[in-house]
């Protein structure tokens, strides 16, 4: 999407009249998933939400957020999102919403959700297509006053135009929220967009729900537009350890970012440029990659041609360096992806398995899978499938996804599970995780995750871990239920038994004899009996 | 009727008792941890074949039935069930069919979804496992099944007081019970017994007069024969002395049949010796009548594929199963099966009509009592 994007903004010179972002994004949002209604109210609370569990864990608070949803004429609907995040100073809340491209997170490299600093403002700009209408934001940081702002997108500048501009008193009524909850600190944003509110796979409820079990330290509240509430818990206080900025690796960056990386660099050498744009490489593998690449070290980067950074990346892949550090990384870990699973689906089994970081070309990623069983879960044939792209549910293009192919590369037969062609069935949710500061998604759409074999391989090998331990408890749930059945059914038989041996005896007492067989029945129940 | 009371009855009861008290022994034995009974093992594996005296004949590996055991727990509740049943049976003096004792044990298994019995298959083999697990045999037991098979021909048998006139039945003929062992041969006039495998020969041959004509004393099984007609049969031969003649159809069926008349079945080959007749005769249908009396325009072809041709299966499977028993192994029924496989063909009774209705009664058994034709 970035790179669609960057075309957009420089498709300057000549006589092409420069078409400002804006412009380039109301001819092109179906990059952005806004291509239909039902699809584009997702993709408005996806872009909030996941902005909202970003500012709250990158300020260690746990995250509160409440969606609420109005359909105030036919396919229209008017959409409120609240955390209680930090909250945004006055005067960045205006560029947030009402100018693409600018956010926090574009110039880092470090895991998050959103990354291009495009998402909310796309938003805004969907409102303003279709229903004319700016977006509202509240804003408040602690010991500050709430701050509201009418906002539209000037879409030839890509510049915000405020339109309203003040200072709201939280005990009047303007201030946003019921009174179910106060918030000291936090956002809130309300747009009117076109709309089509579903149930089903692909809906916000789902969207939530699966959030909710990635991030079972936060509070999310639904309202539905018939009115319906539904809450999705929190069910811990601790939050992932916050992952780390890193630097790109030599081996996993692509030339234009480094051209770029040339420009907004201070560095006077090529040697000093890379041992600190870089991570991994110090004066020694510096003058490696130089002399490798036949570039002396001590030039000014800028006077590098293109060719000449193409070859220094070149040899930069022929020389041994360091793999990345995996800091960089936050998974939500083995407990936390448990409690998750468990409060939303009250499973009978729950198994999670957070798999080492690993590096593929240079990008440290991690992977995390969990697998659910039974209890609540209905049995509806096929097993469910929860895909995750650094904490951010994916609901579109499953089959595209890698997640797919590594759960069809298992055998799960193996594991007590039957099997429909590859794919494993009964009541089932599999979860897979990917945490990674570079995700390579197949597509603008950030969908699907592509399909390379180390990702693949790493999924691999946590679902094989995590269906052993599955296939364990099924297997011992059905050697107790053999027990049982036989216990019930000798238990039964000896009832029978009792007169009739007393009868071929010709003597002893019938209810006596029954129970010696019942003490025979009781002495070989075994339920853990291998 | 008067109560029944078998010469035996004294020593089954011993037996039945017996069978209680090994249970309840086990039960007082703290050493036990489980319940057992064990029966002779009734399968092919230990079935073996006499040759000097022609029958078969049971071996003796026993195999235990495991009341912890989930795969016997049911038969050996039924065992023990039918087992009771009997013994009240002997005591009161009554005897009741298979049919019978099914429908009195039958029903619902309390706190299960299953019956004591689902079917009387499931109690039938109960009874054979008692009567190999106590040697008392069914009629001991006074169990007796529907009658099969009937009898015409030149004999006066005394049942229960009665005497049946075996000439004078009509055309229905004497209906053989399942227990015979109290009938008394009061006169006999018949110079042999020719065994008929299906119902619509014995019909012919008795609308020809065959049994008056030929002193001929005819039993139909009517198939595979039950118990009481082999019993029947295997009496008149030991007490009368008559010679067997047995007339199947020419396939592995009725060869079959012959084979259990003459050496035993595998199923009961714990009582061979009351049951089959080492020295019976196949008077026909042979692979060589076809020939002989023209019969190639009336056979049926054999069903199934043979060996070299995908198979065996059907009819040419079940050739390569009875050639290949023990007591299968003589030339003579070698070259019959052999004979079958090569011409592809079979051959039944009805076939001889094809000459004349009198043709079997007036020529054909006749030609070949005279002749001394047979398969032995």
């Amino acid at each position: 999407m970035a790179n669609g994007v960057e075309e957009g903004m420089e498709a300057s010179g000549g006589d092409h009249r420069e078409i400002s972002v804006a412009e380039f994004f109301e001819k092109n949002k179906h990059l952005l998933g806004f291509e239909n209604a039902q699809k584009s109210i997702i993709t408005v609370v996806k872009e909030a939400v996941d902005n909202s569990l970003d500012a709250c864990e990158e300020d260690e608070i746990l995250p509160e957020i409440h969606v609420l949803i109005d359909e105030y004429s036919e396919g229209k609907c008017r959409i409120e999102i609240r955390d209680n995040a930090i909250g945004l100073d006055r005067e960045t809340i205006p560029k947030v919403f009402g100018k693409l491209l600018y956010g926090s997170k574009f110039h880092k490299l470090q895991q998050s959700r959103g990354q291009q600093g495009i998402g909310i403002s796309a938003s805004a700009m969907y409102a303003q297509l279709t229903t004319g209408e700016p977006v509202t934001v509240y804003s408040k940081q602690e010991g500050e006053p709430c701050h509201r702002f009418v906002v539209r997108i000037d879409t030839e500048k890509n510049e915000p135009e405020i339109l309203e501009d003040e200072v709201v008193d939280p005990e009047s009524d303007e201030f946003p929220g019921e009174k179910d909850y106060y918030f000291d600190h936090g956002t809130s944003i309300e747009m009117n967009i076109e709309a089509k509110y579903t149930r089903g796979h692909h809906s916000v409820y789902n969207y939530l729900k699966h959030t909710a079990i990635m991030n079972p330290y936060a509070r999310i509240v639904l309202r539905e537009p018939d009115g319906n509430k539904v809450e999705f818990p929190r069910v811990s206080k601790e939050l992932p350890e916050k992952p780390k900025e890193i630097k790109p690796h030599l081996h996993g960056v692509e030339l234009g970012v480094v051209l770029r990386m040339i420009d907004n660099s201070n560095a006077r050498t090529v040697s000093s440029f890379l041992q600190e744009e870089f991570t991994r490489v110090g004066r020694t593998s510096a003058q490696e990659v130089c002399d490798e690449a036949g570039v002396d070290d001590g030039r000014r980067p800028n006077t590098l041609d293109k060719d000449e950074v193409e070859e220094i990346l070149d040899a930069a892949q022929r020389v041994k360096l360091q793999s990345p550090p995996t800091d960089c990384l936050s998974p939500i870990g083995e407990d936390l992806m448990e409690k998750g699973l468990t409060k939303e689906l009250n499973p009978e089994f729950t198994e999670t398995i957070t798999r080492k970081p690993t590096v593929y070309k240079g990008n440290p990623f991690q992977v995390e899978v969990g697998l659910a069983w039974g209890g609540d879960i209905e049995d509806e044939g096929s097993f469910e499938e929860l895909r995750y792209a650094n904490k951010v549910p994916l609901l579109y293009k499953k089959s595209a996804c890698v997640t797919t192919k590594a759960i069809e590369n298992v055998s799960w037969n193996r594991y007590n599970i039957s099997q429909t062609g590859n794919r494993p069935q009964g009541p089932l949710y599999i979860s897979i995780h990917i945490a990674s500061v570079w995700v390579p998604f197949t597509s603008e759409g950030k969908e699907a995750v592509a399909n390379y074999d180390p990702i693949r391989k790493e999924m691999k090998l946590a679902l094989q871990e995590a269906g052993r331990k599955l296939g364990k408890y099924l297997k011992r749930k059905e050697r107790k239920e053999i027990q049982e059945k036989k216990k019930r059914k000798l238990t039964s038989y000896a009832k029978e038994m009792g007169p009739a041996i007393t009868e071929l005896a010709g003597e002893g007492d019938p209810e006596e004899i029954e129970a010696q067989i019942q003490k025979l029945v009781e002495a070989d129940y075994n339920p853990e009996q291998l | 009727m008067p109560k029944k009371e078998f010469e035996n009855d004294e020593r089954t009861l011993e037996r039945l008792k017996h069978l209680g008290k090994k249970i309840r022994n086990q039960l007082n034995d703290p050493e036990s941890d489980n319940l057992t009974i064990e029966t002779k093992v009734r399968s092919r594996s230990n079935v073996n074949y006499d040759e000097e005296d022609g029958r078969l004949e049971l071996g003796d590996s026993y195999s235990t039935r495991k009341f912890l055991n989930i795969s016997h727990a049911r038969k050996f509740m039924q065992t023990l069930m039918v087992a009771s049943k009997t013994k009240e049976l002997v005591e009161r003096g009554r005897t009741a069919s298979i049919r019978e004792i099914y429908y009195q044990l039958k029903h619902s298994v309390p706190g299960l979804d299953e019956n004591t019995f689902e079917d009387q298959d499931e109690s039938n083999n109960v009874v054979v496992d008692i009567e190999t697990a106590t040697g008392a045999i069914r009629e001991d037991l006074h169990l007796f099944a529907e009658p099969k098979g009937r009898l015409f021909g030149p004999i006066k048998i005394d049942d229960s007081g009665d005497i049946i006139d075996g000439m004078n039945m009509g055309t229905s003929g004497m209906a053989i019970n399942s227990i015979v062992d109290h009938f008394e041969f009061v006169e006999c006039e018949a110079d042999f017994i020719l065994v008929v495998e299906t119902s619509a020969m014995v019909n012919r041959l008795v609308e020809e007069d065959f049994h008056a004509d030929h002193n001929a004393v005819i039993i139909g099984t009517g198939g595979q024969p039950a118990r009481g007609a082999r019993r029947l049969i295997n009496m008149m031969h030991k007490e009368l002395d008559l010679p067997v003649y047995v007339f199947t159809d020419g396939d592995p069926w009725g060869y079959y049949i012959y084979s259990v008349l003459k050496s035993g079945s595998m199923s009961l080959a714990f009582q061979s010796d009351r049951l089959s007749v080492p020295d019976a005769k196949l008077i026909g249908m042979t692979m060589e009548d076809i020939e002989e009396y023209d019969l190639h325009h009336v056979t049926e072809d054999l069903k199934g594929k043979s060996k070299d041709n995908g198979g065996p299966t059907k009819d040419y499977k079940r050739i390569h199963d009875v050639m290949d028993y023990e007591w299968m192994q003589n030339d003579d029924w070698q070259k019959q099966f052999q004979k079958m496989l090569d011409m592809g063909v079979r051959v039944e009774q009805q076939a001889l009509a094809s000459q004349s209705l009198e043709f079997v009664a007036n020529t054909y058994l006749p030609e070949k009592i005279e002749q001394d034709k047979f398969l032995d």
